[in-house]
């Protein structure tokens, strides 16, 4: 499910989501994106890192550059963990809710800052988000 | 295998002195060795001292050779406190393992003129110092990130200075990223400084905070929190327009919170509600 050319990021401390932030704003910098955007993908990311050390413990973050059908680039972004899984999916992407004892803003929010946002994930089955914050250059 | 080690045994305890002769003249005779660093008696000294808890391990052990058996305690000992004061005095990891493994050559020397299975010595040998030399890099490493680790501590307490601005105002700038651990000590010393100074005011300054996520805005607002419970308000500046975009993208609700995208804007407000007044008495002489 991970693609070849993504660069990997192992997710087991705080320290490993500030990496993800840092390497997912390079990226973004190369596709001279403008800074508001850098920063909505580096928090997006965050949040899903986060997640993953709150909930997983440890996991993954895959980054690589992409391009759609009408040449846009961007940044996708694949969260990966084998941990407990979201079962009220509905209610995870709700504001407000959480089972860890944050804010609840995390993924709903991580949803709002970037262009595409998926979530796949079942009880005991771990979880895997993915999202991709386009250029707005062409 | 238990073979091969019996030979070393007796090389180790018969042709000691030799041994010992040539694997000091081999480490000094290694490319890059540091006699800057290191005095040709100490070299000596502790190329004994190892001789001396390897050949107790190799005997003790002579069937197995497991490096990480109870039974070769005293050589890692060893090991682990060569590689740290190695590592201190600036010996690069290669020339702290160049230690254990300059011994291959002279002992691979001795071996050849043992008895048996020549192929088999020479590979639990190999075996043998291949492990130890590991251990030294490993333990050479060990060393090193303790040291990463008490500076990330010291960093902690650094970066967390606590400013008195005015009578009943402190300032708290921000740097860096916010971390659970890092908030912990902040918000402890803010907490702290409040009373000391009886200050009625904490400014909260974030400009130098690369990325507000949900977790850095549920740390701020448990700081806010706690220092409004002991009679403080809280006052977040710094808030730059890419944070307030990201704020509002998350959702983040900070409408219980003073905020000011400048420390110079949070000031005015602090001094203002302390009862003070900024007067410019005269016209600054540029203009």
């Amino acid at each position: 499910m991970a693609p070849d050319a993504a660069e990997r990021i192992a997710i087991d401390s705080d320290a490993d989501v500030v990496t993800a932030r840092q390497r997912a704003r390079a990226l973004a910098v190369t596709l001279e994106m403008p800074s508001t955007d850098q920063t909505l993908l580096a928090t997006a990311i965050s949040e899903i890192a986060r997640n993953i050390t709150t909930y997983a413990v440890r996991g993954e973050v895959f980054i690589e550059l992409v391009r759609d059908a009408k040449g846009r680039r961007g940044v996708k972004v694949v969260a990966r963990d084998q941990g407990p899984g979201i079962a009220d999916l509905e209610r995870a992407l709700t504001d407000g809710y959480t089972t860890g004892g944050g804010l609840g803003l995390g993924l709903p929010g991580a949803r709002r800052l970037v262009d595409e946002f998926d979530i796949q994930t079942a009880p005991g089955e771990g979880t895997t988000v993915t999202l991709v914050k386009w250029s707005r250059s062409a | 295998m238990s073979e091969g080690l019996s030979v070393i045994e007796g090389v180790l305890r018969g042709q000691r002195e030799t041994l010992l002769a040539e694997w000091v003249k081999a480490q000094l005779a290694a490319p890059g060795v540091r006699t800057d660093l290191i005095s040709e008696s100490e070299l000596r000294v502790e190329s004994d001292r190892f001789l001396t808890a390897l050949v107790e391990a190799v005997s003790a052990d002579s069937n197995a050779m497991d490096i990480m058996d109870p039974r070769w305690d005293a050589v890692r000992d060893q090991l682990t406190t060569l590689s740290r004061t190695r590592a201190t005095r600036g010996f690069s990891p290669t020339e702290t393992a160049t230690f254990v493994f300059s011994l291959k050559e002279p002992l691979f020397e001795l071996l050849k003129s043992t008895e048996g299975d020549l192929v088999a010595t020479i590979w639990s040998a190999t075996q043998l110092v291949d492990g130890l030399g590991l251990y030294t890099s490993e333990a050479y490493l060990r060393s090193r990130e303790e040291v990463i680790r008490r500076q990330q501590d010291e960093l902690i307490e650094l970066s967390t200075p606590v400013v008195k601005l005015w009578q009943g105002v402190v300032a708290l700038p921000l740097i860096g990223t916010l971390d659970s651990a890092r908030t912990q000590v902040v918000m402890e010393s803010l907490l702290q400084r409040i009373v000391e100074t009886d200050s009625a005011i904490a400014i909260i300054d974030i400009t130098g905070v690369p990325t507000v996520d949900t977790m850095v805005a549920q740390h701020l607002l448990k700081a806010v929190t706690a220092a409004r419970l002991m009679g403080a308000d809280c006052i977040i500046s710094g808030i730059r327009p890419l944070i307030a975009q990201t704020i509002v993208h998350l959702g983040l609700d900070l409408s219980e919170v003073t905020t000011k995208s400048s420390l110079a804007d949070a000031v005015t407000v602090a001094l203002e509600r302390t009862g003070h007044q900024i007067v410019r008495r005269k016209s600054a002489s540029a203009e």
